[in-house]
């Protein structure tokens, strides 16, 4: 996790809040830093974290989660990491007997209406341990990413459903929270990712956007991160609730700065 | 401002909110996701139970206990509330689920109501618009209005208003524009500044729409907190207005011209611009060879040959 960036969220591991929606999305740059941040906080935290990680491999994630200082190897033999990797995973719908419910389900049927069996799998993964001691804090629904389910078929009312029905079981029942990254190609022709993308800015608590600069690509500064503090339901006083950063990813941490304040630039 | 002219301001922008809900029919809150819409609908519900109204509430996007929240408990004991965030689309299997999904349940809603007025609550519409076609969507809402209405047998004005929470960013211009159709009042969510308004757009019958802008914040009792104007400008922003930089001073030049300058330049002809005087002065001839004059002194490199160098052509 970027200790920065939790400075910016006023958040730490001990502190983290429940129960809630966070959005990340990237426009016209690789948004992946911060599925990275909440993915080390997380184990930091001591919760018991479900990735449903599509886009790359375990040893990918975990190198980079080495950097971060958490291994995922180790939180995975003990428990605390349930990962499902995409890559690997999607090959064994193929070669499995059809009767089997399989979370990835979905590629092997020519008209998949919804992604129950992903749904399932997530509820399965993250049921709260019988034992008397909660061994993890709470339980926390990691997707990277959800963009690549509408290149896979899945129209996007079809994985607002399985957010709606993650967000039931995770949010509300077990007072977990869902981290989900989403692009946002900026193109207004892309229906099904504008509905998804909107639909889930509409439930999120939190929106973190990344976006490559105006201006183009810079070496000092590889984007900006725009905050955005939402209370999907509860009226709030205070309306001061959006923030934007520049930031400048390095080989173990991203730093971030004031707009224009860069510090190659001063 | 007089005191009276303040009170008077005051009690207009309370009735325009009234209005809201007095006009009956469908109510769209146009909400985004910067300016979200559903406190105000818990304001509106909140207003219309203290009514007397019997309030229905078909809550599709969060738990009915976060939608709850914020009522007190005389007023939560008014609401039925119809659950469709746990379990929408009867996945768990468990036999609990509403029969005929949440158009059904729009329909039981209306078997269920008492004569007299009741405020029906979608939350929301967009929840519905995206999985139900529109059209059969639209024609439940009418059927609604119209079954509640011969249900009452009562006066002619309408006794149901439907509260719909509906999502901009998410409808294309055609749903939208069919809902828009059908609504007695929109409400557009909005602001600046850290400062919500609502545009109400208000369709009477055989009068011609109203629009106004109203300021406002929903207290956190729920309770509507009504402002006079958009907020003064001393507010700080988040996102900081860069000052108005004028980049013709500090120079070391001079930019600007003196009145006399600027008459020169004003009364100068320019050398391709065929004026009248220019005109005159070409077909009457000068008044004897040009005053002005080449002098040539020829240098010791020049080679003066006196032949034509043009000779050699044949022309």
């Amino acid at each position: 996790m970027f200790p920065e960036l939790n400075n910016l969220l006023n958040t730490t591991p001990d502190r983290a809040e429940q129960g809630k929606l966070t959005l990340l999305c990237d426009a016209n740059t690789d948004g992946s830093f911060l599925v990275h941040h909440f993915l080390s906080f997380y184990l930091k935290a001591n919760c018991k974290v479900c990735f449903v990680a599509l886009i790359q491999s375990f040893s990918h994630y975990n190198i980079v989660g080495q950097k971060l200082g958490v291994s995922l190897t180790v939180a995975r033999e003990c428990g605390q990491l349930v990962f499902l990797e995409g890559l690997k995973s999607s090959v064994d719908v193929f070669f499995r007997a059809q009767a089997e419910p399989h979370p990835l389900q979905f590629l092997r049927e020519a008209n998949a209406e919804n992604l129950q069996p992903l749904y399932e799998f997530v509820r399965e993964a993250l049921k709260p341990v019988d034992d008397g001691d909660a061994a993890w804090r709470c339980p926390v629904l990691l997707v990277d990413d959800l963009s690549v389910l509408l290149s896979l078929g899945m129209g996007a009312v079809a994985v607002l459903d399985f957010i709606h029905y993650c967000r039931a079981t995770v949010c509300w029942e077990r007072k977990g929270n869902i981290v989900a990254l989403v692009h946002d190609s900026g193109d207004t022709e892309e229906e099904e990712n504008n509905i998804l993308l909107n639909g889930l800015s509409h439930q999120s608590h939190l929106i973190l956007r990344a976006e490559g600069l105006a201006t183009g690509f810079c070496r000092d500064v590889h984007g900006q991160l725009r905050i955005l503090w939402r209370t999907p339901s509860q009226p709030t006083t205070q309306r001061d609730r959006s923030l934007t950063y520049q930031y400048k990813i390095q080989d173990k941490s991203v730093s971030f700065f004031a707009k224009g304040m860069s510090p190659a630039v001063l | 401002v007089t005191p009276s002219e303040g009170a008077r301001g005051g009690t207009g922008r309370q009735l325009e909110m009234e209005s809201v809900l007095a006009l009956r029919g469908l109510v769209l809150l146009r909400d985004s996701v910067e300016w979200e819409g559903r406190s105000l609908l818990k304001a509106l519900i909140k207003k219309a139970a203290l009514g007397g109204e019997q309030v229905h509430i078909l809550g599709c996007e969060v738990s009915e206990e976060e939608f709850r929240a914020g009522f007190d408990s005389s007023i939560n004991s008014r609401l039925v509330y119809y659950d469709f965030f746990r379990d929408p689309l009867n996945w768990a299997q468990t036999g609990e689920a509403l029969p005929g999904g949440p158009l059904g349940a729009l329909q039981a809603m209306c078997e269920r109501t008492d004569p007299g007025p009741v405020t029906v609550a979608l939350d929301s519409l967009s929840w519905l618009l995206l999985r139900l076609p529109c059209a059969a969507l639209c024609q439940a809402l009418c059927a609604m209005s119209r079954q509640h209405a011969c249900r009452g047998g009562g006066p002619a004005a309408e006794q149901l208003c439907v509260l719909g929470l509906l999502h901009r960013e998410l409808h294309g211009p055609g749903p939208m524009g069919a809902l828009s159709s059908l609504a007695q009042t929109e409400v557009t969510l909005s602001g600046t500044a850290g400062q919500a308004s609502a545009h109400i757009l208000c369709r009477r019958p055989r009068q011609r729409p109203t629009l106004e802008t109203l300021w406002f914040s929903v207290l956190p009792d729920l309770s509507l907190d009504l402002q006079g104007g958009p907020p003064l400008e001393s507010q700080p922003h988040p996102d900081p207005h860069t000052p108005q930089v004028d980049p013709a001073s500090h120079l070391t030049f001079n930019l600007h011209l003196s009145k006399r300058e600027r008459e020169a330049k004003d009364s100068l002809t320019l050398p391709f611009q065929f004026s009248s005087e220019k005109q005159q002065a070409l077909l009457r001839p000068g008044p004897g060879p040009a005053t002005s004059r080449i002098f040539y002194e020829p240098d010791v490199f020049d080679d003066l040959d006196p032949e034509d160098p043009d000779g050699d052509l044949d022309v």
